[in-house]
């Protein structure tokens, strides 16, 4: 079955099969492996990105289901050599160990701050809630969320690039 | 990864369009909303639909709206919009109270409330919640549409009156003036299904309980409520005896049974408590507290 | 609250960094960060091929026979390897780290829910799984032996029937301490507690699964595996052993490794069937694991049923412990732990008091469980041990109607006690306990929280505070004590400087998320200064590292990091003979600043570490016996364990209505010796603190009467969330240890260990007005509702 998905702003088109999970289109089909998968159970949240810029666990999610519309992945994030807030705020504070759920965690908190842009602790905690992490006992994690909030891409720069 | 067995798709544009699919496809075939239960029944090569008929894409399936004394809901609502919904949180508190204990934020971007009603799980937090507001599901089939009161849905634990070829496309629920309403639930863990779980609604006037709904997930209630309980309030004076003595009966009437969330004693009396909670907080928001 | 300070005065790189211990960011984020990150199921080698592996449905069942045939015909499938196949091959059977053996795939009988069958090599990982289907096994069942404390009855089934001459299910009894002394000490005691107290099985469950790409080369005969092993160069032995394989032509690869926590220590049968598929097919295969294969097959840790008991005066001074322990190790003893200790380093059970006396047995079984024991960061069943301590004690504390703080500070070890024999024969390195104790009490505001509960408990709220001091033994070896299968546990590292002063330091220990590329960099420009950010950490790859026995146990620091400090000490060492040529003088007359030799008494004339490098490479005349090049190599066979210690303090809120658990604070004291980098320190602790609220409140694997795994997926196997974790409080002192480069003592579980009882002494403390002295891991609702109605539930087997 064909479809055609626009991932992180380039359309692309293949054949698969309907039953072709998209975290495993992303991962095996596109090459995209920063996507990672953690679970079987939509439990764990490592599998996370955006169709049409909404977060859903790409594990429990059709390929086919997303033709026509639009993927955002971790790898997505960075613009122009230049690294989104949240990937910084992850660096800054420690906000990741092994890795794994990083990707996940990271375009959790991105949507998060997109709707959101000043959450209360809590509702850091609330977001990324559907998201595990077992090394940092999600305090750096907060942490880093906290920090891209508070540093925002300028809207100078926004402008430099549109 | 755990991976689906081979099945065909097909994206239905409209409920006629959906109805129609089902019909070509055969009882093999199974509408798909936003397919957290089935997608891992799927992966467990526990369910193997021939075909999915996708229903994520219906405009007419989605949004919360008012016609009449009746607030309808689009079985494609996700979680997040009824969450999110001015409307439900104006007449019923008790959608954002569960929605905000159901699954974790990312599940309910894409979980649906028809979704929910048709997957008929035992502990499924909405179902509760509709019952207790003795909603109406309204289904549209080859023959045209018809409406089931919730509490004839269930037909028991994953089962419902829908037809192979029949699509749930909204449920109505009653607005009643001076309501009050709220949810309880208990978990091992946030995000967790309910160990038990209580929803009501509560009208008090002058004092007295004039109506109620009582339900209950999780505990094998039969259809998700207790009728014996709201039995048992309705017309007391609105006072902690009247709560306890119906929040007894609900936690005597349920049937759970003892699995790795708790066993049966608990379980029982966990209804009674979260009944009573649930309550005492319905009845106060019904008298302006 | 006390802050956890920066490292003073250490001087930064160009780009910032210390150059030296101090917090910087970690090397190997960009990559992560960027989705970059390089895990075993990112490989994509050309023709590769993927594995499934079939799994019983039943705990205990005679095989009659197996039909492959369907499976194989179907389209796509390159081969269906079964027990039949491999008992061929001679590989039917491998040992395990224990002296054991284990079925790689079941000929005979299947002896766990979830063991290996056959496996299924085809073209995808769908088209394998959808072989897995047509796979027809014909099962005998068997009864099963589910409840360790039934696995020695007269009439239990025998599970390990293979072995010849087996009739029962008894693995092994091991005991420590001196059982008469203790028995005297106990008859003269005013006080004795006793209590039965369980550690129920959890698992790890690191968020990437287990699995490997094996590619064995039909020309060449070299077999590179890619594969989620946090100890490459055992596992590269081990296959050598056990398949025959030539070691020099065995290349494993461990590449980024999304978490391990000891899952990825032991040998797995999908490895070798990966290995085997590869060898059949002549081309690579990927092996990765599901959620439920990961949960219900690899391994899982604790199961130890212990009945402690604590005798002491009626004013509350410990005269003796003693555990026995029921240890359910499930169907193969497949534990990882050093030979000698077939109870892992349990007999640490003392804990962090001073008294003379103690014993402990340990009677180890087998039952139709998956196979495992020593994982999730359990320093070698330190959990278990620090875990029973921390709850006897608070137990002894109840019964003398004690402040269990005051119990503890009265029964603490002394500073000036250092180096300390314990009873059962570990020498404690360095330790001043009670100053941490009062750092912790202090940071919590001890006394207002006992006074707060007081009020509540007046107005029938229910708070509890619960308290956990600690001491740990990490750092495995020394050799001669310490081995896995006869492999010394010392560790090598490779240092070379480049002739522009760049440097390389190869490690034989593998980062699983703990920041080795870091740490270690940091390690080396503490002792050379060269800038971390010049330095290159490699490791986890066989062909490109010396030998090690990998990480865990918290070693990594404890001794691969004293090996980078000792190489990179030789380096300084014959740099000073390289500069004392360059600058034409003696190599006593130099003196060592962060980067540079220096002439003494005249600072100015010197030559930098990368001068040096360069001279080393260069035209340079070397004295005699200097050999060009600026590198060198060790092998660190570290003297005694290092002893990391804390005082942890937890509290709740108790509804005892539904028997809900918040934890509302968390106080984490810790004592690790200098910290490398405390950001990255810290980062341990608060994952580990978050391990043991799993553990203490949800975490875990029980069976049914059919053997049935009931923690099978992460809708059964419940992890903490954010929701769970409140905000962490950190505090630290500092004592080094002695016998360290650098005084390091390792932190990697040291919260995993101490935080369980902190927390599951705070929630008994809650309800300890409804007369609750204990109740077991974890406490959930139902179990905290049931414990306050007098019978709390029994949760290692299924809830009735």
């Amino acid at each position: 079955m064909q479809v055609t998905v626009t991932v992180n702003g380039q359309e692309v088109t293949r054949d698969v099969e309907p039953r072709t999970l998209l975290v495993h289109f992303i991962r095996d089909d596109l090459l995209m492996r920063g996507t990672h998968w953690g679970c079987d159970t939509s439990n764990c949240g490592a599998c996370t990105v955006w169709v049409d810029d909404e977060p859903v666990k790409s594990c429990t999610y059709l390929a086919v289901q997303a033709d026509g519309k639009s993927i955002t992945t971790v790898e997505g994030l960075e613009k122009n050599g230049e690294l989104d807030p949240i990937q910084k705020g992850f660096m800054e504070c420690h906000g990741l160990q092994c890795g794994y759920c990083t990707p996940g965690m990271m375009m959790v908190g991105r949507a998060l701050l997109d709707k959101n842009p000043h959450p209360s602790e809590a509702e850091i905690r609330e977001g990324i809630s559907g998201n595990i992490c077992r090394c940092t006992g999600y305090k750096n994690i907060v942490a880093s969320i906290q920090w891209a909030a508070e540093h925002p891409v300028s809207t100078e720069a926004s402008e430099v690039t549109a | 990864m755990q991976t689906p067995a081979p099945v065909d798709y097909a994206k239905a544009t409209s409920v006629a369009h959906a109805i129609e699919l089902l019909q070509q496809l055969g009882d093999e075939a199974r509408p798909i909303a936003g397919g957290h239960s089935l997608l891992p029944m799927m992966k467990l090569r526990l369910a193997a639909p021939e075909a999915l008929v996708d229903l994520n894409d219906i405009p007419e399936l989605q949004g919360v709206r008012i016609e009449g004394d009746h607030i309808v809901v689009g079985a494609m609502t996700k979680h997040r919009d009824i969450l999110e919904s001015a409307i439900l949180h104006e007449h019923y508190p008790i959608f954002r109270e569960a929605e905000h204990v159901i699954a974790d934020p990312i599940v309910r971007n894409r979980g649906t409330i028809g979704g929910s009603a048709c997957q008929a799980d035992p502990a499924a937090d909405l179902s509760a919640v509709g019952s207790a507001l003795r909603g109406t599901a309204v289904i549209q089939g080859p023959g045209g549409t018809r409406e089931v009161p919730l509490r004839e849905f269930h037909d028991g634990p994953y089962m419902t009156v829908l037809e192979p070829t029949e699509v749930l496309v909204a449920l109505k629920y009653p607005i009643r003036p001076g309501a009050g309403s709220a949810y309880e639930k208990v978990e091992r863990r946030h995000g967790d299904w309910g160990v038990a779980t209580a929803g009501v609604f509560v009208v008090v006037r002058d004092g007295v309980v004039a109506d109620c709904g009582i339900g209950n997930a999780a505990v094998g209630a039969e259809h998700y409520c207790s009728p014996g309980a709201e039995d048992a309030l309705i017309g007391q004076p609105a006072t902690e005896e009247s709560f306890a003595a119906a929040a007894k009966v609900a936690g005597e009437q349920c049937n759970p049974s003892a699995d790795q969330r708790g066993p049966v004693d608990y379980k029982r009396h966990l209804t009674t408590e979260l009944t009573l909670r649930a309550l005492r907080r319905a009845a106060a928001a019904s008298q302006g507290a | 609250m006390t802050a956890v300070e920066d490292t003073p005065s250490v001087p930064l790189s160009p780009a910032g960094n210390p150059i030296g211990f101090g917090r910087m960011p970690r090397k190997e984020d960009v990559r992560f960060l960027r989705g970059q990150g390089n895990y075993v199921d990112d490989l994509n080698l050309p023709g590769m091929l993927h594995g499934a592996v079939l799994r019983s449905p039943f705990a205990h069942a005679r095989i009659n026979s197996i039909d492959t045939s369907a499976a194989e015909a179907l389209p796509g499938v390159k081969a269906v390897i079964t027990g039949e196949t491999l008992a061929g091959l001679g590989l039917a059977w491998m040992p395990t780290l224990s002296y054991d053996t284990q079925a790689v795939l079941a000929t005979d009988k299947v002896r766990f829910q979830g063991q290996e069958v056959a496996f299924v090599i085809a073209e995808s990982r769908y088209i394998a799984r959808d072989a897995l289907e047509l796979i027809d096994v014909d099962y005998d069942p068997l009864p099963v032996v589910y409840d360790a404390k039934k696995a020695l009855d007269a009439d239990a089934p025998v599970i390990r029937d293979d072995k010849e001459g087996k009739t029962d299910n008894h693995i092994y009894d091991w005991e420590a301490g001196d059982k008469d002394k203790t028995e005297a000490a106990f008859a003269a005691a005013d006080v004795v507690v006793t209590e039965d107290i369980l550690y129920p099985r959890v698992h790890p469950a690191p968020m990437e699964t287990c699995g490997s790409v094996a590619h064995m080369d039909p020309v060449t005969g070299k077999l590179t595996l890619w594969t989620t092993t946090q100890a490459p160069h055992a596992h590269r032995t081990v296959y050598a052993l056990v398949a025959g394989l030539p070691e020099q032509k065995i290349q494993v690869i461990s590449p980024d490794i999304g978490g391990g926590f000891g899952n990825k220590v032991p040998i797995y049968p999908g490895y070798v069937l990966s290995i085997v598929g590869s060898i059949v097919t002549g081309k690579p295969v990927k092996w990765m694991e599901d959620r439920s294969e990961n949960l219900m097959s690899t391994g899982f840790a604790r199961d130890y049923h212990m009945k402690a008991s604590i005798a002491s005066t009626k004013d509350g001074k410990i005269l003796a412990v003693k555990v026995d322990v029921l240890a359910d190790h499930g169907a193969f003893n497949g534990t990882a732990q050093p030979t000698k200790y077939p109870a892992g380093f349990f007999h640490i059970f003392t804990g962090s008091y001073d008294y003379p006396a103690a014993y402990c047995n340990v009677k180890a079984v087998y039952t139709n469980k998956a196979p495992g024991g020593v994982a999730y960061a359990c320093s070698f069943r330190i959990t278990e041990a620090a875990y029973v301590i921390e709850r006897i004690v608070d137990c002894l504390a109840a019964e003398l109607k004690m402040d269990p703080a005051e119990l503890r500070l009265k029964n603490l070890l002394k500073p000036e006690q250092f180096p300390y024999t314990t009873p059962t024969g570990w020498e404690y390195d360095s330790g001043d306990y009670e100053k941490t104790m009062r750092v912790a009490m202090e940071m919590a505001g001890y006394e207002e929280l006992r006074k707060e509960q007081a009020e509540k408990r007046a107005r029938g709220e229910y708070m509890g505070i619960g308290i956990s001091f600690f001491t740990e033994g990490v750092g495995a070896g020394p050799r001669k004590h310490m081995d896995i299968l006869g492999l010394g546990m010392a560790d090598g590292c490779d240092l070379r400087v480049h002739p522009t002063g760049k440097a390389q330091v190869r490690l034989s220990v593998q980062t699983q998320g703990q920041g080795h590329e870091t740490t270690f960099a940091q390690i080396v420009a503490h002792e050379l200064g060269i800038p971390p950010e010049d330095i290159e950490v490699i490791h986890g790859d066989t062909d490109n590292t010396p030998f090690g026995l990998g990480t865990y146990g918290s070693r990594s620091t404890p001794v691969s990091g004293a090996a980078a400090a000792l190489v990179a000490r030789k380096v300084r060492d014959k740099a000073r003979l390289i500069a004392a040529a360059a600058l034409e003088c003696a190599p006593d007359d130099l003196e060592w600043e962060l980067g540079r030799w220096y002439v003494k008494g005249d600072p100015s004339r010197g030559r930098t570490i990368q001068e040096i490098a360069m001279d080393a490479h260069g035209p340079l005349e070397l004295p005699d016996g200097v050999e060009g090049h600026l590198d060198a190599q060790v092998v660190y066979n570290p003297p005694n364990l290092t002893y990391p210690y804390g005082c942890y303090i937890c509290v709740v809120d108790v509804d005892p209505g539904t028997g809900q658990v918040k934890v509302r604070r968390f106080i984490a004291v810790d004592d690790c010796g200098p910290r490398i980098n405390p950001t990255i320190v810290e980062g341990q602790v608060h994952g580990g603190l978050a391990d043991g609220v799993g553990m203490a409140l949800m975490e875990l694997i029980a069976f049914d009467e059919e053997g049935n795994n009931l923690g099978g997926s992460f809708m059964d196997y419940l992890l903490p969330t954010s929701m769970e974790c409140p905000d962490w409080e950190l505090g630290e002192t500092v004592t080094p240890s002695p016998h360290h480069p650098i005084g390091a003592k390792g932190v990697g579980e040291s919260a995993t260990v101490g935080s369980p009882a902190a927390v599951v002494n705070a929630v008994i403390d809650a309800i300890s007005p409804f007369g609750v002295r204990h109740a077991d891991m974890p406490l959930t609702p139902a179990n905290v509702w049931r414990a306050i109605q007098g019978s709390p539930v029994r949760t290692d087997i299924a809830v009735s």
